[in-house]
């Protein structure tokens, strides 16, 4: 024993404070892991990744705002960023989610959370809702970035204001859609192994496999199938909705009729993604 | 502790040899319990499960009838291998050592009674309350010190014990403010703003232990808290320990395959061999009436004996040591007597307090 850990005697004292309930647990848990998806918190080391990816989606939302101001054309819309960012944003999942749970499962953290007041569903919706916030904020912020670019340089004042913000409230709602699809495959895949390097390549590794598929479904002669092709591959999945959905977003991939079975397949998929991560920490959770 | 070094000093003609016995322990080891029934009771309070029971000599006492209890508790995995079977115990509050060898069903025990897990059948209550219907409210109060390692590297301590803090509903400043006391309390200072990665394992065991207490439970169950400290190390845990169920006025249960460890700190004892229950009691009880003088002399072992016999004392012979049964006080005055009267050159005459862990070697024998 070093000198530092000897043990003084300084009395103890009860604590007879207030103790929250549920509902501060869950934000404790999904403040912590906001922070823990952006490096907060964390070694400098942890900042580099997310602040990078957040850098360039800020910079390309940035450019875009300019190009719009001073050339008057608009090379992406709202919608169509979000799309342009997919990459991006798989890199940014395929990192932060296994910060906020393969971490936990390697260290053995875990016992000491479910050895407290809080269920596995707790503790995995604070952390799912964490993620999707964090995968908002990456694409939200430099929407509302390309709406400040936009709000400002308009001609027509106030409508021009106006019809902007019709055009970035879609467009956040669109995020919102990409958020929860990616935070939830990514965390149910997170979930499987402690090895932080193993579940980010298994995350690209998703998304990367069904890519080729969506392509081979593409060039297929029958338009059905064209229409049907964006079904394979979560991202062109979410574009597919986006279609349906938000008519002016114009996003690019034809799903003709079939705009509502892509939203039941993402319905589907997120619900399915959930109930199997339970389905997982009630497993873990016993430990 | 090595028995009650009160009784030893207020024993007449007690031998200097003597108390260096009681003196033999480590010197970080825990101190002498001093008498608190103020505070026992106050500490008690926290408890549910009073009772006014009417004692036989009509004064009322409040007696906190059972921090644990259990009734035919029986857990199998897969109907096959069984941690626990038919294991029925009552605890006191206070410091509690559950012993067994690893694979016992100690870890077992721990988690039906934080509700991680469900027993198979049987009954079993903390403070008063059933963990497989309302874990919650158990987890509450308790505070739970994992066998394994549970700390994330890349964390400093003082961060990590306030996040565990506020995940047990504490308000942030609060949490805050409690970590801070309780890794003080386990001996942390200027360290737990460093990376716990970088930690010893003795200041792990600490940080693990902080964590335990952040919420100022009133039951803490340590799973191994000695494991991988060195001597020292395990010494000085052991008594930080003692000190929480003695100070602190918090339960402890503290998990051990090493009996002699435990006994030192512990007011009972639970011991448990493949899921059945070996023993349980009160430490004093254990130790009760197998308090024995050793007496030698270098000739005339067996006048002695019978001179002793005829004294209406239990003797038996070990070696050249004859064994007496201390029954009455005046036990010393009467053996020196009867060496006296013998003439007899006397070598030793030694209280030998059993160790709780003679109770069982027969079985822990028999296992080896």
């Amino acid at each position: 024993m070093s000198e530092a850990s000897v043990i003084h005697d300084i009395g103890y004292q009860r604590y007879d404070g207030p103790r929250l309930g549920r509902r501060a647990v869950l934000g404790a848990i999904y403040a912590h892991g906001l922070r823990a998806a952006f490096g907060f918190g964390r070694s400098a080391k942890s900042k580099i990744f997310p602040w990078l990816v957040f850098g360039i989606t800020i910079l390309v939302g940035v450019i875009l705002a300019a190009v719009r101001a001073y050339a008057g054309v608009i090379p992406l819309n709202y919608v169509q960023y979000a799309d342009a960012m997919s990459w991006l944003v798989i890199l940014f999942v395929a990192v932060v989610a296994p910060e906020l749970v393969s971490r936990d499962m390697r260290s053995g953290v875990l016992p000491l959370y479910f050895s407290r007041p809080l269920r596995a569903a707790d503790y995995l919706g604070a952390k799912w809702v964490a993620l999707v916030t964090a995968v908002w904020l990456l694409l939200g912020v430099p929407q509302f970035v390309m709406f400040l670019g936009a709000a400002f340089t308009t001609k027509t004042g106030m409508s021009g204001v106006w019809d902007e913000l019709g055009d970035l409230l879609p467009a956040w709602g669109y995020t919102l859609i990409w958020a929860v699809v990616f935070a939830s495959i990514s965390l149910l895949i997170a979930s499987l192994t402690g090895k932080r390097a193993f579940a980010a390549g298994g995350i690209v590794a998703v998304f990367l496999v069904t890519t080729p598929i969506f392509g081979v479904l593409m060039s297929l002669p029958s338009r059905t199938a064209q229409e049907l092709a964006g079904l394979a591959s979560p991202m062109m999945l979410i574009s597919g909705v986006g279609t349906w959905l938000f008519k002016a977003g114009n996003t690019g991939l034809p799903v003709g009729r079939f705009g509502p079975v892509y939203a039941i397949e993402v319905v589907t998929l997120v619900a399915a993604c959930l109930l199997l991560l339970l389905a997982r920490y009630r497993k873990v959770a016993s430990l | 502790m090595s028995g009650h070094p009160g009784r030893l000093a207020t024993r007449p003609g007690a031998t200097p040899g003597e108390r260096g016995r009681s003196d033999g322990e480590p010197a970080p080891g825990p101190t002498p319990r001093p008498a608190k029934p103020e505070r026992d009771l106050r500490d008690l309070r926290v408890f549910s499960g009073f009772h006014l029971i009417p004692c036989v000599t009509g004064v009322s006492r409040l007696v906190a009838v059972s921090l644990i209890a259990t009734e035919a508790l029986t857990k199998t995995y897969g109907g096959r291998v069984t941690a626990l079977s038919d294991l029925t115990v009552d605890v006191e509050p206070g410091v509690i050592g559950l012993v067994g060898a690893n694979g016992a069903g100690k870890s077992t025990f721990i988690k039906i009674m934080l509700g991680l897990l469900a027993p198979t059948s049987g009954q079993v209550r903390v403070f008063g309350i059933d963990p497989t219907v309302e874990p919650d409210k158990v987890r509450l109060r308790v505070g739970y010190m994992p066998e394994h390692d549970c700390l994330p590297p890349d964390v400093s301590a003082a961060e990590f014990v306030t996040h565990l803090g506020r995940i047990s509903g504490l308000p942030r400043a609060a949490a805050r403010e409690r970590a801070s006391e309780a890794l003080r309390h386990v001996g942390l200072y200027e360290e737990r703003y460093r990376q716990i990665g970088g930690y010893s394992t003795g200041m792990k065991q600490r940080v693990k232990l902080a964590q335990a207490l952040v919420h100022d439970p009133d039951l803490l169950l340590l799973d191994e808290p000695t494991n991988g400290l060195d001597p020292a190390g395990r010494d000085a845990m052991l008594a930080l320990i003692h000190r929480i169920g003695t100070e602190f006025g918090i339960s402890v249960v503290v998990c051990s395959h090493l009996l002699g460890e435990v006994e030192r700190i512990c007011d009972s004892l639970i011991a448990i061999e493949g899921g059945r229950l070996l023993r349980a009691a009160r430490i004093s009880a254990m130790t009760e009436a197998s308090d024995v003088l050793a007496v030698e002399v270098a000739e005339g072992v067996d006048e002695l004996a019978t001179a002793l016999g005829k004294l209406d004392m239990k003797v038996s012979r070990d070696g050249r040591l004859l064994l007496v049964e201390l029954t009455a006080d005046d036990a010393y005055d009467r053996i020196l007597q009867a060496v006296a009267d013998l003439d007899l050159p006397l070598h030793r005459l030694d209280l030998r307090r059993h160790r709780v862990a003679e109770l069982f070697t027969p079985r822990e024998m028999a296992d080896v």
